[in-house]
């Protein structure tokens, strides 16, 4: 019986790559640069191994949790027109706190004001069976985050943030992802670095991992300190690489190298 | 913990030879790596054994090893001989075993 219930819920939530938007005008989602053994796993919804994720953010999401007794669901339907496009439209302003809010932040906020439970840490499996789940409703969807009104300071913040060089290599996220996309960096292909796949099954970290766990890993790289998980600086970040990737369908859950 | 899932047609004809489709999230933990704080070594647990039952039968049996990656994926093709429970056994170290079985009808 339940893996009758696997098979539809892996059924519904997939999208035909046929569907799937990987290049728009000069963008090209890093699935355009992994082999195609690679591509055949992400291709295939019981071969990609973050689909177990799914299937635990689906359970978690109607499960009862935190002082109110109320799950997602209480409130919510999944495929509702609010919550079936977050995969295109995260990370998004939000005024009472000032300032932009990923996906990450918002449902612990949910978590903590409507349910009264303990937020998840960020690269819990919780929370990304959380992550990977919401996002993948939107599996298929134009990227298309906003960057009007309110939002452009922190376009333009996450934007400086890309071209600024950083640490003990003096490098900029541009300069592997603009200036040498295509090219090899030792044996590693460089790709535009965008982020419609995230939450990704890399499979070097042999588990899936958040858009901000790749910039600090980034980071690291060119020997600076990286930032913290949910900080303002990589909120930024990342909507300017959602607005980078827009056109391009999301991906979630992809898997790379 | 680990968590199985699996894809079988829901119904196949007599004789035809169809793909089941398997993968376990598990660590698979090789005993070769070290806790970076401590540098005691982190205990070996992976699955050491993998196989199927249709009918009854074993149709597909594998010893793993710690070269085995993490989240196993798994696919093989049966030929459907009659209707019954397709029963997959994952072993792991310590005895532990993650069941999973899928009613195959043949029509």
């Amino acid at each position: 019986m339940g893996a009758v219930v696997v098979g539809l819920s892996g059924f519904a939530s997939i999208a035909s790559s046929a569907e799937m938007t990987y290049k728009v005008g000069d963008r090209s989602s890093g699935y355009t640069y992994a082999t195609k053994e690679t591509q055949g796993i992400q291709d295939d919804d019981i071969a990609n191994p973050a689909y177990v994720y799914v299937d635990d953010g689906e359970a978690l999401w109607s499960k009862v949790d935190g002082k109110a007794g109320k799950s997602c669901a209480s409130c919510h339907a999944v495929d509702s027109a609010m919550l079936s496009d977050v995969g295109t439209r995260y990370p998004v302003y939000n005024a009472k706190l000032g300032k932009l809010q990923s996906l990450e932040q918002k449902i612990n906020q949910e978590r903590e004001e409507k349910m009264g439970a303990k937020p998840y840490k960020w690269e819990s499996g919780s929370m990304l069976a959380m992550t990977i789940y919401m996002r993948n409703q939107s599996k298929g969807k134009p990227m298309n985050v906003s960057i009007d009104g309110p939002v452009i300071p922190f376009f333009e913040a996450g934007k400086k943030f890309y071209d600024q060089k950083r640490g003990q290599l003096d490098m900029s996220c541009a300069n592997c992802h603009v200036d040498n996309a295509g090219n090899r960096i030792r044996a590693n292909l460089l790709t535009e670095g965008q982020s419609n796949g995230f939450p990704t099954y890399r499979l070097k970290w042999q588990k899936p991992g958040s858009i901000h766990r790749r910039f600090r890993g980034c980071n690291k790289q060119v020997r600076a300190t990286p930032y913290g998980y949910g900080s303002d600086e990589y909120v930024n970040l990342e909507l300017y690489l959602a607005w980078r990737g827009r056109g391009l369908s999301v991906e979630t859950p992809a898997v790379r190298n | 913990m680990a968590k199985a899932r699996v894809k079988a047609p829901k119904s196949v004809k007599k004789g035809e030879v169809f793909e089941v489709k398997t993968l376990i999230s598990h660590k698979m933990e090789t005993g070769l790596r070290k806790n970076k704080k401590t540098g005691k070594k982190i205990p070996r647990k992976i699955i050491n054994k993998f196989s199927v039952t249709y009918g009854g039968k074993e149709v597909f049996g594998s010893d793993w090893h710690p070269a085995v990656s993490a989240n196993p994926y798994v696919s093989f093709f049966v030929k459907a001989s009659a209707s019954g429970p397709m029963k997959f056994q994952w072993t792991e170290d310590g005895g532990a075993v993650t069941e999973k079985t899928v009613n195959i009808k043949v029509t």
